[in-house]
């Protein structure tokens, strides 16, 4: 039955910019599309935070891999196609630089999540700086071309966005699913839970850390540039630093970390809230649709520990299939 | 009324149960051994009295007083003192602040300076080291230090795990003539220990644990023959 | 070329802006440290206290000594409501949802504080006399907020080394169990570890509302900066973290005079990076 799933979500989705919604399908097409392509990222995020590499500092990748590709194109004229994939090797070049180190001195639990976090600051605070550029903290428009152009990726009618974003994001469960799959999974099953036991049964605990930190980084950048060439628009603080990196975070931890629809799961509930909450508050109270989102996110961390789709998959199996194969900080009972 | 009394203790980690149907009793002013070979339960015996593990079916009472359920902090302003496995001391705080965190429950805060002078006079190395860290003694000044730890919260019953652990056999006859100073002060002591010809010497009573049961219980003279040593040893 | 006053002069505002920091770091690493979880949220409480000033003094006319105390308690008070509403239920949970849970609450305290009192930037000015050290500018009203930092971190030393209390919260950091054993309800210690911790973050606020204005967003770039130095001066490692506190204010205040205010936190951030791989157990910790 699961097996199905994804085929029969991805129909139904697939079916969706075909059903008449009255006035609604613009705005309804603009959210699936934000939807599909945070889902993505989040399980670019899934795929190292699952085996306890806690990144808070995917913004640094997504910030650069969308930032890279604006500025290719808006300085040079390079096409997205070219700038995307530069910007992702550019983006697997930090990610290695970084995780080198990582892996190497065994900066592993809160210390390589405040590491993630300085490279996210530092991405943020170098496109800050770095004005003439990049605009500041103004942010700044990706160049207009005026007509539909698959050169430069931009289309003024939603749904070739929200194709692009759906197969963006089954290519990404594609992944995921591979990684699930072979053997790095167990292996890095193995140094989630005790790194030094794993090294010592020959797995190569370096390199599959440096792999899977760099993947999941390129598939950010990915989804940075796929936004980017959406929203037409980068700023530095809804692409970069703490606050986004956090975001991509709660959404894989609300939905549920270890399972392949999780990060999906969690894109949709997150966005849909915020989007709701803004739409309930428009333009009065402003700050209260986002204090009503901190508070219930408190709340959901408190309650559902394990995750929406983790907490359902429990419920329904009586156990913790979803989980990780023992609490991260469970102590060997001594003799 | 027993000082300190365990019927049918069972209790484990996760699905692992440790110790099965356990019965022991320590009475005011006596010395009780506990042996056995490794893997036996002798820790998680210890673990379960200071309430570290929770019991999972039986009692346990102190002075008459059900202990069963609750959680370390209180068991030890009933009176029990742990000295843990390994020693467990705060190795970047110094000897003198060691002994002060023995001496935190309100009761034995009171008496601090009185009590820290018996144990300095009843382990003067100690006295001679109280500004060093704990984590710069040798083992056998650590393991004095534990105990020394434990004698600061005034208890009436200590429990001592494996204190020749990890000693030089010099130190380890040392050792156990402390505890026998530490005993003819009047302290009621329940040890688990591997050296049982050692501890047969020092102690009233002792029982013989094996794969989480008492398999035997007598007289520490009675009991100091080659077939319960072996059997303490090996199991056998 | 710049002239070699204003690097002077960078260095000495370095030092009394390291002051603050190391309050900032020591009451989140005291925290850190015994109950080993990150409080994303810290700066945000500071956040709140300063606003506290702001209205007592600038708004109701409070002198300014009663508003600064009155930070301090609300400070204290916010650490406690933090620890018994959001770290307590979740103490048995995964470090990443504990990390998380104090995530939402920066939001939650962004967003309430931009929905109470807009994104405006307000501040206390006192109006101090300055003094002029052979061309060195020294304004009174950075002076007094070093001055009195320092008095804190000297009684936060005091209190953690000469009190059972205190000497309590030390030993839990090292072996929970094992003070357990002593009869210390590990809760509690928890407890007057939070609030500690949030008193300093109270005191930080009630300082720093007399050098930055105060706007919801505080916490953004000092939030981290703090995290930074309190794994630089090495977790629980009360001295590195004061030593890490004046390297990290060193390196923003001359690079700020050098380059720019942003290139300042890229450089301390970068230092942070490459410290962490060469002495990851902090600046003061002994190799091997």
């Amino acid at each position: 039955m699961r097996r199905a799933l994804v085929p029969v979500l991805a129909a139904l989705l697939a079916l969706a910019p075909l059903v008449p919604m009255a006035g609604m399908k613009q705005y309804v097409l603009h959210v699936m599309i934000q939807i599909l392509i945070w889902s993505f990222i989040g399980g670019a995020w899934s795929l190292m935070g699952r085996f306890g590499l806690v990144s808070l500092g995917h913004g640094a990748f997504l910030g650069l891999g969308a930032y890279a590709t604006v500025l290719l194109w808006n300085f040079w004229a390079w096409s997205p196609w070219l700038g995307g994939a530069v910007a992702v090797v550019l983006t697997a070049i930090l990610a290695a630089v970084v995780a080198y180190p990582c892996s190497r001195f065994q900066v592993v639990g809160h210390y390589f999540g405040l590491v993630t976090l300085a490279v996210g600051e530092v991405i943020r605070l170098l496109i800050i700086a770095e004005r003439d550029w990049t605009g500041g903290s103004l942010g700044v428009s990706l160049k207009p071309v005026g007509s539909d152009s698959l050169w430069a990726l931009q289309f003024a009618d939603k749904r070739v966005f929200y194709y692009g974003a759906l197969a963006l994001w089954l290519a990404g469960l594609w992944v995921w699913h591979r990684v699930d799959r072979s053997m790095a999974r167990s292996a890095m099953e193995a140094i989630g839970e005790d790194e030094t036991a794993a090294a010592s049964v020959g797995i190569h605990v370096t390199r599959f850390k440096i792999a899977i930190t760099v993947l999941s980084a390129a598939l950010t950048a990915v989804g940075g540039v796929a936004y980017a060439q959406y929203i037409a628009y980068v700023n530095p603080d809804t692409l970069a630093g703490i606050g986004v990196s956090l975001r991509i975070v709660f959404a894989v931890v609300l939905g549920g970390m270890y399972s392949l629809l999780g990060p999906a799961v969690g894109a949709a509930l997150t966005i849909a809230l915020s989007e709701w909450l803004r739409i309930a508050f428009g333009l009065k109270l402003i700050g209260m649709a986002e204090t009503i989102y901190g508070f219930l996110l408190v709340v959901f961390i408190i309650f559902l520990p394990a995750g929406i789709v983790g907490s359902a998959g429990g419920l329904l199996r009586g156990g913790a299939r979803y989980g990780p194969p023992h609490p991260p900080d469970a102590r060997r009972a001594p003799a | 009324m027993s000082l300190l009394e365990l019927t049918g203790v069972t209790t484990g980690y996760g699905h692992f149960t440790a110790l099965w149907d356990v019965g022991l009793r320590v009475e005011r002013g006596e010395a009780v051994a506990v042996v056995g070979p490794n893997g036996a339960g002798k820790t998680t015996l210890l673990r379960v009295i200071s309430g570290v593990l929770p019991v999972r079916a039986g009692t346990l009472t102190f002075d008459g007083a059900a202990l069963a359920g609750r959680p370390a902090h209180e068991v030890v302003a009933h009176g029990i003192a742990h000295v843990p496995e390994g020693r467990r001391l705060f190795p970047t705080l110094t000897v003198a602040d060691n002994l002060k965190m023995g001496a935190y429950l309100g009761r034995a805060r009171k008496h601090y300076a009185e009590t820290l002078a018996r144990v300095y006079a009843l382990f003067p190395v100690l006295a001679e080291r109280r500004t060093q860290r704990a984590g710069s003694l040798s083992g056998g000044e650590q393991q004095m230090l534990a105990i020394g730890r434990a004698l600061m919260s005034r208890p009436r019953l200590i429990l001592l795990d494996e204190p020749s652990m990890g000693l030089a056999p010099v130190m380890v006859l040392r050792l156990f003539d402390l505890i026998r100073r530490v005993r003819e002060e009047g302290y009621t002591i329940l040890v688990v220990e591997q050296n049982v010809r050692q501890v047969l010497k020092l102690v009233d009573r002792a029982y013989l644990l094996e794969v989480g049961r008492i398999k035997m219980e007598g007289r520490a003279a009675e009991l100091n023959d080659q077939d319960f040593v072996r059997k303490a040893y090996v199991g056998l | 070329m710049i002239d070699p006053i204003f690097l002077a002069e960078a260095a000495v505002n370095g030092v009394l802006l390291g002051g603050v920091l190391a309050l900032l770091a020591l009451g989140l690493n005291l925290i850190f440290g015994v109950i080993d979880i990150v409080w994303i949220a810290y700066v945000d409480l500071v956040m709140l206290c300063m606003y506290l000033v702001y209205f007592l003094v600038q708004v109701y006319g409070w002198p300014v000594w009663a508003g600064g105390l009155a930070a301090v308690a609300l400070g204290a008070a916010l650490g406690i409501a933090v620890h018994l509403l959001i770290i307590s239920p979740i103490l048995g949970s995964a470090p990443i949802n504990q990390l998380l849970a104090t995530g939402g609450l920066l939001f939650f305290l962004q967003s309430f504080a931009t929905f109470l009192w807009t994104t405006d930037h307000r501040s206390v000015r006192l109006s101090l006399p300055s003094y002029d050290l052979g061309g060195i500018f020294l304004p009174l009203t950075r002076v007094i907020p070093f001055a009195i930092s320092i008095l804190a971190l000297v009684a936060l030393y005091l209190f953690l080394t000469r009190t059972f209390v205190g000497t309590a919260i030390r030993a839990v950091s090292q072996d929970r169990e094992a003070m357990g054993l002593m009869g210390a309800n590990p809760h509690r210690i928890y407890l007057v570890t939070s609030a500690v911790g949030g008193l300093m973050a109270g005191l930080a606020g009630a300082l720093l509302i007399f050098l930055y204005s105060v706007h919801p967003f505080f916490g953004g770039q000092l939030g981290p900066l703090t995290f930074m130095i309190c794994v630089l001066g090495g977790l629980g490692n009360m001295v590195g973290a004061f030593v890490a506190s004046f390297i990290m204010s060193e390196i923003i205040s001359i690079a700020g005079v050098l380059w720019s205010t942003e290139m300042g936190y890229v450089i301390a951030f970068v230092v942070f990076i490459v410290m962490i791989f060469v002495r990851p157990g902090g600046i003061l910790a002994r190799r091997g």
